[in-house]
């Protein structure tokens, strides 16, 4: 019945596959294996990865048998959504719409296949600027909840990304919550994602968080995706932003502060374009915003 | 290396094997399994040829371990027949002419299966949606988004598979070449 697979049919090289049951276990085997080990969440991330053989492991420590990681809880002012909440799941949840930009950025991440397995701590974790949670989680001031041998931490989404594929995890930590604040009122949210076609990583991308109050921008959040080898934000932006009543003629001149940001070039896009692209995304991610704020979409 | 013992319910069939940790669920369902309607065509998890449903989700199976799929529920391509009957899909391809080379389908297949059972009357959005995941290089994708909106239809209860032989559609054409 079974005939053995030798060869050009495997992919990946050869690793050692654990599957714990609990967090602790999870902890244990990164602390005792050591750098060659990695952890699997969807694995929409790392398997394509290890296809290429662009890393190559000793060791998989899949979470995918851990209960309890995928729960998403509201909270006292904030929802906690488990780091294996999958992409999908979490796009047709009650944050994706309360937090409208969580719901813009699920549908835009990859396909709906790769959705079903991909999950919001992967996207985190991996350190990928191309990703799209990171700049969402930093708009957010999102708190990402790690557990490792010392017990659990609470790490500022502004301190998370470190520099390219490197993000705050020490490497014998999981990464098992990320708390999203609810929002106060006179808030909206947006995320817009230019890409070349449905499933592609952003040429670039910007998430805005807008609070208004009388009428006029009392705080704004804007960050962007692709840009750098870490998600950034746009102090100019913003400020510019502040204490204007947001109209699209206002909206537009505040972008051009963008000028502060100094994108990479990438397989994409080169910095003119991102430029360009950044400021076009942003008009629009915070128009939108604004809208929602007005229309008391979330709440 | 490491060998793992998975048992995984397959098509409605409890089926074991000892497989190494890093064998891709697409081979194993195609080279242990020995079955090869699902298809692997790309190296980057783009096209979606290998489209299976895992307990119930589509997902790509070129990128998921065997062993991850212990203890699961996998269906392909070859489940959807039930004694020698089509499911509405397979007929909505043939009605509706939705594959040419036919290297897609079985991931379009499997990829709109999951929306046919939640959704009774998908609109073209929605259906190009559950199949933004995966490409085809043949058709243009109007007469899979066709095929798919017929098997909707015929799971209604609207619509029923024409005999192939009476199909009227794709009788050959009188043409002064004589085809």
């Amino acid at each position: 019945m079974s005939q053995w697979v030798t060869g050009a049919d495997m992919y990946p090289a050869a690793f050692t596959y654990h599957a714990p049951e609990s967090v602790g276990e999870a902890v244990e085997l990164l602390s005792q294996l050591g750098p060659g080990a990695k952890l699997l969440a969807g694995g929409a991330s790392l398997i394509p990865l290890m296809k290429l053989r662009l890393v190559e492991l000793t060791d998989v420590v899949d979470l995918g048998r851990i209960k309890g990681l995928d729960a998403i809880e509201p909270g006292d002012g904030h929802v906690r959504i488990g780091a294996m909440v999958r992409q999908a799941d979490l796009l047709r949840s009650p944050v994706a719409r309360s937090l409208a930009l969580l719901g813009d950025a699920c549908s835009v991440i990859a396909d709906p296949s790769v959705r079903n397995v991909g999950t919001i701590g992967g996207n985190l974790s991996h350190g990928d600027p191309a990703n799209d949670h990171p700049a969402i989680m930093l708009a957010l001031d999102a708190r990402l909840h790690a557990r490792g041998p010392a017990g659990e931490r609470t790490i500022a989404a502004a301190d998370f990304n470190v520099d390219l594929l490197q993000v705050a995890l020490e490497p014998d930590e999981v990464l098992v919550g990320i708390e999203v604040p609810t929002p106060t009122a006179g808030q909206g949210t947006a995320y817009v994602k230019f890409e070349r076609q449905v499933g592609d990583f952003a040429l670039a991308a910007a998430a805005a968080v807008i609070t208004l109050d009388g009428g006029r921008v009392s705080r704004a959040r804007v960050t962007f995706t692709n840009l750098a080898p870490t998600p950034v934000r746009s102090p100019a932006i913003e400020a510019a932003l502040l204490g204007c009543e947001p109209d699209a003629a206002s909206i537009a001149e505040a972008t051009h502060a963008l000028v502060e940001i100094d994108p990479w070039s990438d397989l994409r896009a080169t910095a003119d374009v991102k430029r360009a692209m950044a400021r076009a995304a942003a008009e629009r991610a915070i128009r939108l915003a604004v809208e929602r704020a007005r229309g008391g979409v979330e709440s | 290396m490491s060998e793992h013992s998975i048992s995984v319910r397959v098509n409605g069939v409890a089926r074991a094997a000892t497989v190494e940790s890093r064998l891709l669920l697409v081979h194993f369902l195609r080279e242990v399994l020995g079955l090869t309607g699902t298809h692997v065509g790309c190296d980057t998890t783009s096209c979606g040829a290998c489209t299976v449903n895992l307990d119930g989700r589509a997902v790509k199976s070129c990128t998921m371990f065997a062993v991850q799929t212990d203890g699961h529920e996998v269906r392909t391509i070859e489940g959807l027949e039930t004694d020698d009957v089509l499911h509405p899909l397979q007929e909505g391809f043939r009605e509706q002419h939705g594959l040419q080379c036919g290297y897609c389908t079985p991931g379009m297949i499997m990829a709109a299966l999951p929306l046919l059972e939640a959704n009774a009357d998908p609109d073209e959005a929605t259906v190009r949606t559950a199949i933004s995941g995966n490409l085809c290089r043949c058709t243009g994708y109007a007469q899979i988004v066709n095929s798919i909106r017929w098997a909707a239809a015929a799971m209604r209860g609207e619509v029923a598979a024409t005999d192939a032989d009476a199909d009227p559609v794709w009788q050959p054409l009188a043409g002064p070449l004589g085809y």
